[in-house]
């Protein structure tokens, strides 16, 4: 029942994510900026409207943005994203989620490479690129995890008695948090504001989707963003009847906007990576895990 | 004795130097290759046969020269063989006229309207559009090809981008004009009471300079000399025009590298100083505040106390909002060895304003043929060496500061009631240039008069018509994501080449 509420509270919450990273961005910037609800006035527009497909696609295209949402939503599953455990747990569920996830780029970058446009081929090339490397990062992480815990699975990790501590804790929480910007495209790797299709990477795959098709991509994004933040804060966070620590909702939640408001300083603070820069950075963050690996 | 003049000088066309293309070519040579400059080329009719004109300055003595030169039949010698900065002049000769440069290594149109004449046929009776003009191409297995625009994501100006990419990297980059061509110079001619409206928006956000550069000429064919009140005010409205363009460039460029605090300020900021043009003459872009013989508005002295007031504050806050980029890491390492343009390149092309500055040519029009105020004294000219987007930045940030310093000085002499010295009739058969330094660059302006006295061609050269070679070739082995960027240190006009 508790996992029902956590699975209901993520899908309900999640466009929430974007709009405080926004608001905190606009902060810095002197700005008042738009509403934390802006996502899901956006999405209301977007639903209500009608798709346009071009002439030049096919039913690739139409099925990216459906199959790459459900892919997210069976990840969610797995994923204790609150403050108890998941709604579907089995030993090895966390192989499970991480190629879930990539199905879902999958699909996104079929449905790009199916309208035929020279952007989104680009863009398709710059996102399987990067994706491939934060991959070992993710999983190296995840292999940190699954050793200190000896499990593969979300639940038994996160609610055995904090598996991971110490320096390990923090290279791990480093290296995750690089693989969190990096999977949903904040700078320094993109720049989600930016209309400058030649700088995009993520965007510049789904530009054009339009209407529903477009609605639930912008959900999904934010969905993605939950899932791998509530990784972070799950493990950043004492959680786990073990420690005595209670399994809290209002923590978790809490966690997981703080993790939103530091996304937004980082973005106000420094610029985008060259383009030629972004694989240093992620295969840093695989060493930081396979450090962390080495030594917890 | 072939007439040399000044800027803002007139000369009768008797005394305008004539000789054939063959010496023609030879002179713009001699010339460009020692240090000159080619400020236009463009032809006209006279006195029934095309001519060439070259308007050639010497930025040491600040000598400008007027040269003409009959094309007989339907071609010439193409200039561009040997001066590469005639490339795009000699394009536009070619469409406007219908005559075959000959040799010429990239005759495409540029603004893909009808001759004006029956000619050679060079571009063929068809004329497609610009977008679908062929282009040149590398072929290959893995090269790719990205056609960007002439619909861009922002709102901006038409224009379309061909890259030729393999991977990220960019080998060639080809940009096409022409899109929102509106025929201004043919306008001025046709009707005289829209004039000054159409020199305004001939490039929307350099409203001042062409103005200026316009009121100049027509000034020096009717030998009307306006008051020094007049000339400061100019030079105050020139000031104020490019601080607001540079603030603008500064908040752009961060918001290309995703760098929101800057870009949030000088946004604002920018605002701050096209209100501050307004306070002059009640538009924020300038217009309406100058006219043949002088300005319209005068500064009282309350104006010219809350414009101090203004500067003021506003330079604070654009020290604090662009001193942000210098201390940031991130940023720096985007903005350094990006999209760098050599001198030799620079030269080469004939780059104006700071994008040539950034590559370390000491070349501004206040400085080098000085008029109006400028005579006074111009702000100092300010050069870098390294040419990339972080040069073109730097640059613009020392001119601001030249600028503010500039206007606050000039500021005491434009008080007061700037009378208007009223132009009379123009002398006929003449000629007059003038040369302003734009925020983007010199640009210059070039008007003939018939024997009635009655304007008979005018020409202008924006800087971007010079310029959007060189972020052609800053973009050479740069990768396809830094285009924006360098596009934007640049910041070009579209409008001011269509024309």
């Amino acid at each position: 029942m508790t996992a029902i509420a956590d699975f209901a509270a993520a899908l309900l919450l999640a466009p929430l994510l974007p709009g405080v990273i926004n608001r905190v961005k606009a902060f810095f910037a002197g700005r008042r900026g738009q509403s934390v609800f802006q996502l899901y006035y956006d999405l209301r527009k977007l639903l209500a409207k009608g798709a346009v497909y071009s002439s030049a696609s096919g039913f690739v295209f139409r099925l990216g943005p459906v199959a790459s949402l459900a892919a997210l939503l069976a990840a969610l599953a797995v994923m204790p994203a609150g403050g108890h455990g998941s709604l579907a747990s089995f030993d090895g569920d966390i192989i499970l989620f991480a190629y879930l996830l990539a199905l879902s780029r999958f699909v996104t970058v079929l449905a790009a490479l199916d309208t035929g446009s020279s952007f989104e081929g680009m863009g398709a090339s710059r996102e399987v690129f990067f994706s491939a490397l934060a991959e070992p990062a993710f999983f190296l992480s995840l292999a940190v995890l699954a050793k200190k815990a000896g499990a593969f699975s979300f639940n038994l990790i996160f609610l055995s008695a904090n598996p991971v501590t110490g320096t390990p804790l923090l290279l791990v929480l480093a290296a995750l948090f690089i693989v969190f910007l990096a999977e949903n495209c904040r700078i320094p790797f993109d720049d989600p504001n930016t209309h400058l299709e030649l700088t995009m990477i993520h965007e510049v795959m789904v530009l054009d989707h339009s209407g529903p098709d477009f609605a639930l991509i912008s959900y999904g994004a934010a969905l993605k963003m939950w899932l791998l933040g509530a990784v972070v804060v799950r493990l950043a966070l004492p959680f786990g009847g073990g420690t005595g620590g209670a399994q809290s909702p209002a923590l978790f939640l809490a966690g997981i906007f703080a993790l939103a408001i530091a996304t937004g300083i980082v973005e106000s603070c420094m610029a985008r990576l060259r383009l030629l820069k972004v694989p240093a950075l992620l295969l840093s963050a695989s060493m930081l895990a396979f450090a962390a690996f080495m030594v917890s | 004795m072939p007439a040399m003049l000044k800027n803002s000088g007139a000369a009768a066309l008797s005394e305008i130097e004539r000789l054939s293309v063959e010496s023609l070519r030879g002179r713009i040579g001699t010339s460009v290759w020692g240090g000159g400059v080619l400020l236009s080329l463009f032809a006209l009719p006279l006195e029934g046969v095309l001519h060439l004109c070259a308007v050639l300055g010497d930025r040491k003595k600040s000598d400008i020269e007027l040269l003409l030169a009959p094309v007989e039949g339907t071609g010439y010698p193409a200039i561009t063989a040997s001066v590469h900065q005639a490339h795009l002049f000699e394009r536009e000769i070619a469409e406007q006229y219908d005559i075959r440069p000959e040799g010429h290594p990239w005759l495409k149109p540029v603004r893909f309207h009808e001759p004006y004449r029956k000619g050679a046929g060079v571009f063929g009776a068809e004329r497609p559009g610009p977008a679908v003009w062929d282009y040149f191409r590398m072929k290959g297995e893995e090269i790719h090809e990205v056609a960007v625009g002439p619909v861009h994501a922002g709102i901006i100006e038409p224009g379309h981008f061909r890259f030729q990419c393999h991977g990220e990297n960019v080998y060639h980059l080809e940009i096409q004009l022409g899109f929102q061509h509106r025929g201004i110079e043919r306008a001025t001619l046709a009707n005289p009471a829209r004039r000054l409206f159409y020199m305004e928006t001939a490039a929307g956000d350099t409203t001042a300079a062409h103005a200026t550069a316009y009121c100049r000429v027509v000034e020096a064919l009717s030998d009307c000399k306006p008051s020094p009140r007049a000339e400061a005010a100019r030079a105050i409205a020139l000031e104020l025009e490019r601080l607001a363009n540079h603030t603008g460039d500064m908040g752009a460029l961060a918001g290309d590298v995703g760098y929101l605090p800057t870009m949030s300020f000088c946004g604002r900021i920018r605002g701050d100083f096209l209100n501050m043009t307004a306070l002059l003459c009640g538009s924020r872009f300038g217009r309406g505040l100058l006219e043949e013989g002088g300005t319209r508005f005068d500064i009282t002295p309350a104006i010219a106390a809350e414009l101090s007031r203004r500067l003021d504050a506003a330079q604070a806050d654009v020290a604090g909002a662009v001193g942000l980029l210098w201390k940031n890491p991130s940023v720096l390492a985007r903005f350094e060895g990006t999209g760098a343009v050599s001198a030799e390149t620079a030269a080469e092309l004939g780059l104006v304003g700071p994008a040539a500055r950034a590559c370390g040519l000491k070349i501004d029009a206040r400085t080098d043929f000085p008029s109006g105020h400028y005579l006074a004294g111009a702000p100092e000219t300010v050069t870098l060496e390294t040419g990339d987007v972080y040069a073109r930045a730097m640059v613009r940030w020392l001119e601001m500061q030249q600028s503010l310093d500039f206007i606050r000085r000039t500021l005491p002499a434009a008080q007061g009631d700037t009378g208007l010295c009223r132009c009379g009739a123009f002398k006929p058969e003449s000629a007059a240039v003038c040369v302003e330094e734009g925020w983007r660059g010199e640009l210059c302006h070039v008007a003939f008069t018939d024997k009635d006295g009655k304007l008979s061609h005018y020409k202008i050269t924006d800087p971007s018509f010079k310029n959007w070679t060189g972020l052609a070739l800053a973009l050479r082995g740069q990768q396809i994501s830094d285009f924006p960027l360098c596009n934007k240190s640049f910041n070009l006009s579209y409008c001011g080449v269509d024309l």
